[in-house]
């Protein structure tokens, strides 16, 4: 049997009164490309979030590992939603992938030689080493995101979460991500990604996660991505060609 | 320097907000001591400034006002009871009142040895800081949520730069004041971003920038009777601002106006170049010699740009025909294929 990467126990998130997440269950085992789908206002975004405690839950456990997350965060690795911070900061594509390694250096101590050279080899594998000196300001939308998923990258993490790593991205950038999203599957690494384009599912994904305030599925996508899970999520008749 | 971080946090009104919160702590500390020490009022100044800052804080994480709504209600709030408070003590029977409100305007000359000690400190102290925890502050102000998974405590980390912050608001006001100490915080920052795009520099040039209107001001106010200090030391920073946006290469308004032209100036003459090559193309021999009336049904064409063209070697001039050159002719077909690749 396959070991549990991420295990959350009766999660439940609310903003003000009406909550966002309803007591979720789910177990992600080690080594899946998982998508989380969902309409809009499921709590996507707020169960990455949650699971990686910046957002406090009403109640609710997540453990990493067998063990809780607090204790296991230089296991893990966050790719933010791109428009969730300001690109005009003054900086540049080197120092953003740079600020992955902050975490496993600790308070007060510099990067050095050793932190530069992985954050350039991230640089490398996403295509953008090029880039390294360019003004953050000056990247396009996809560029922007390969330097976030860059930055990921340098933790060296074994668990990674994504929040819509495509979202605003070009043909080619989104190719170039889900190659790279393959790559960490490959190496035994767990990857969840908040995902909105259901019909690249079956293509990208082997596994799948569909919630809308409640979970209302999760397991292989051969198995469970069908019209009936889709209806339930999105409550509409949902007809969806799967290829196989 | 400072004030680097609050521009950059979208902050920008928090150090008005701190400035007039301050204060009521001037005038509180005042009536509790009945003394007119400096180092006092300014530790009253610190508190109640610190505490209208955190009283922000808290309105716009468990309401849903926003933070320009905060610092704003804030601000007159603390303000309008300071003020109160100062109109209360002029009514009182003591010698030591006068001179309370400096702290409006501020008055560099009543400064004496041991403040500006206390300020070379303060700034010591803020620098020792700031580059102690400059990867902190630098993750936390680009990416918090991202800062919070790397495991770093971001509440400690924020509220360490704001209590700098309302610190060295707190000591401008003697020599600024408290209705201007905003300006200083935030103009050296606003020129120095206009300059750079690396926040290691920006820093380090709002902190030159302020330094040199501090000098200049203070300059200029003592070689002239009646000038005071405070305001001459902002208008000298507002100049730097001014001249910033206007001349800085890459920001300013001035070079941007100036690229955007030449930008224009160059895709005419592209256009009239591929216009030409499209004509040339039609006829076995490309240096086949057209009439200009031709061009002037393309709208791109002007006589100058013809000019410029011929400047280049791209096309050649006979009376009122025109023929393309070799050069001419393959530089216009390279545009050509450039442009469509580009476009794809």
């Amino acid at each position: 049997m396959t070991k549990i990467a991420v295990k959350v126990d009766d999660l439940t998130v609310a903003y003000n009164y009406k909550p966002v997440l309803w007591d979720i269950d789910l177990e992600i085992p080690e080594g899946v490309l998982m998508a989380i789908v969902g309409p809009n206002g499921a709590g996507k975004s707020t169960l990455i979030k949650s699971i990686l405690g910046i957002l406090k839950p009403i109640a609710g456990s997540v453990s990493i590992y067998g063990k809780p997350y607090e204790k296991q965060r230089q296991l893990v690795a966050y790719v933010p939603q791109k428009g969730s911070v300001d690109w005009d900061f003054p900086t540049t594509a080197l120092d953003v992938v740079m600020m992955g390694t902050y975490g496993s250096l600790g308070w007060i101590k510099r990067p050095r030689q050793k932190e530069k050279k992985a954050a350039l080899e991230a640089l490398e594998k996403v295509g953008m080493l090029a880039f390294k000196n360019r003004q953050i300001s000056q990247l396009s939308g996809g560029q922007q995101q390969r330097i976030f998923l860059a930055r990921a990258l340098v933790q060296n993490a074994s668990i990674y979460f994504m929040d819509e790593p495509f979202q605003g991205v070009d043909a080619t950038t989104e190719i170039a991500i889900i190659n790279i999203l393959k790559e960490l599957r490959k190496a035994g690494k767990t990857v969840i990604v908040v995902h909105h384009d259901l019909q690249t599912v079956p293509e990208y994904f082997d596994w799948v996660t569909f919630l809308n305030v409640k979970k209302i599925a999760t397991g292989p996508v051969k198995d469970i991505f069908n019209d009936d899970n889709l209806t339930k999520t999105y409550g509409i008749n949902y007809k969806v060609s799967i290829q196989k | 320097m400072l004030g680097s971080f609050a521009v950059l946090r979208k902050q920008s009104l928090l150090g008005d907000a701190i400035s007039h919160a301050a204060l009521p702590g001037i005038a509180i500390a005042f009536l509790i001591t009945g003394a007119k020490d400096s180092n006092t009022l300014l530790l009253g100044a610190l508190v109640s400034g610190l505490i209208g800052t955190f009283w922000i804080r808290s309105i716009v994480k468990k309401t849903h006002l926003k933070s320009d709504t905060a610092l704003g209600l804030i601000l007159s709030l603390f303000f309008g009871f300071g003020m109160l408070l100062l109109t209360f003590i002029q009514k009182q029977p003591n010698a030591n009142q006068a001179g309370l409100d400096k702290y409006l305007f501020g008055q560099a000359a009543t400064l004496v040895e041991s403040d500006v000690w206390l300020m070379a400190i303060v700034t010591g102290l803020c620098l020792f800081v700031l580059l102690l925890f400059w990867k902190e502050f630098k993750i936390l102000l680009f990416d918090a949520d991202y800062t919070k998974t790397l495991g770093f405590n971001t509440k400690f980390i924020d509220i360490l730069i704001t209590s700098f912050i309302v610190l060295a608001i707190v000591l401008g006001l003697q020599t600024v004041g408290v209705v201007l100490m905003s300006a200083m915080l935030l103009a050296p920052a606003a020129a120095a971003r206009q300059w750079t795009n690396s926040l290691s520099t920006m820093v380090f040039l709002a902190a030159i920038f302020g330094a040199f209107s501090g000098v200049f001001g203070t300059a200029i106010s003592a070689s002239q009777t009646n000038l005071s200090t405070g305001p001459v030391i902002v208008l000298v920073a507002s100049v730097f601002v001014f001249f910033s946006f206007v001349f800085s290469p890459s920001r300013g308004l001035l070079f941007k106006q100036i690229r955007f032209i030449k930008n224009r100036r160059d895709l005419e003459l592209h256009k009239t170049l591929t216009f030409m090559h499209h004509i040339a193309e039609t006829h076995d021999d490309i240096s086949h010699p057209h009439a200009i009336k031709l061009l002037n049904n393309f709208q791109g064409f002007t006589r100058k740009t013809l000019q410029k063209l011929v400047k280049k070697d791209y096309v050649e001039l006979q009376g009122n025909m025109w023929s393309l050159t070799e050069i001419g002719f393959e530089t216009a077909a390279n545009l050509y294929t450039k442009q469509s690749t580009e476009d794809e």
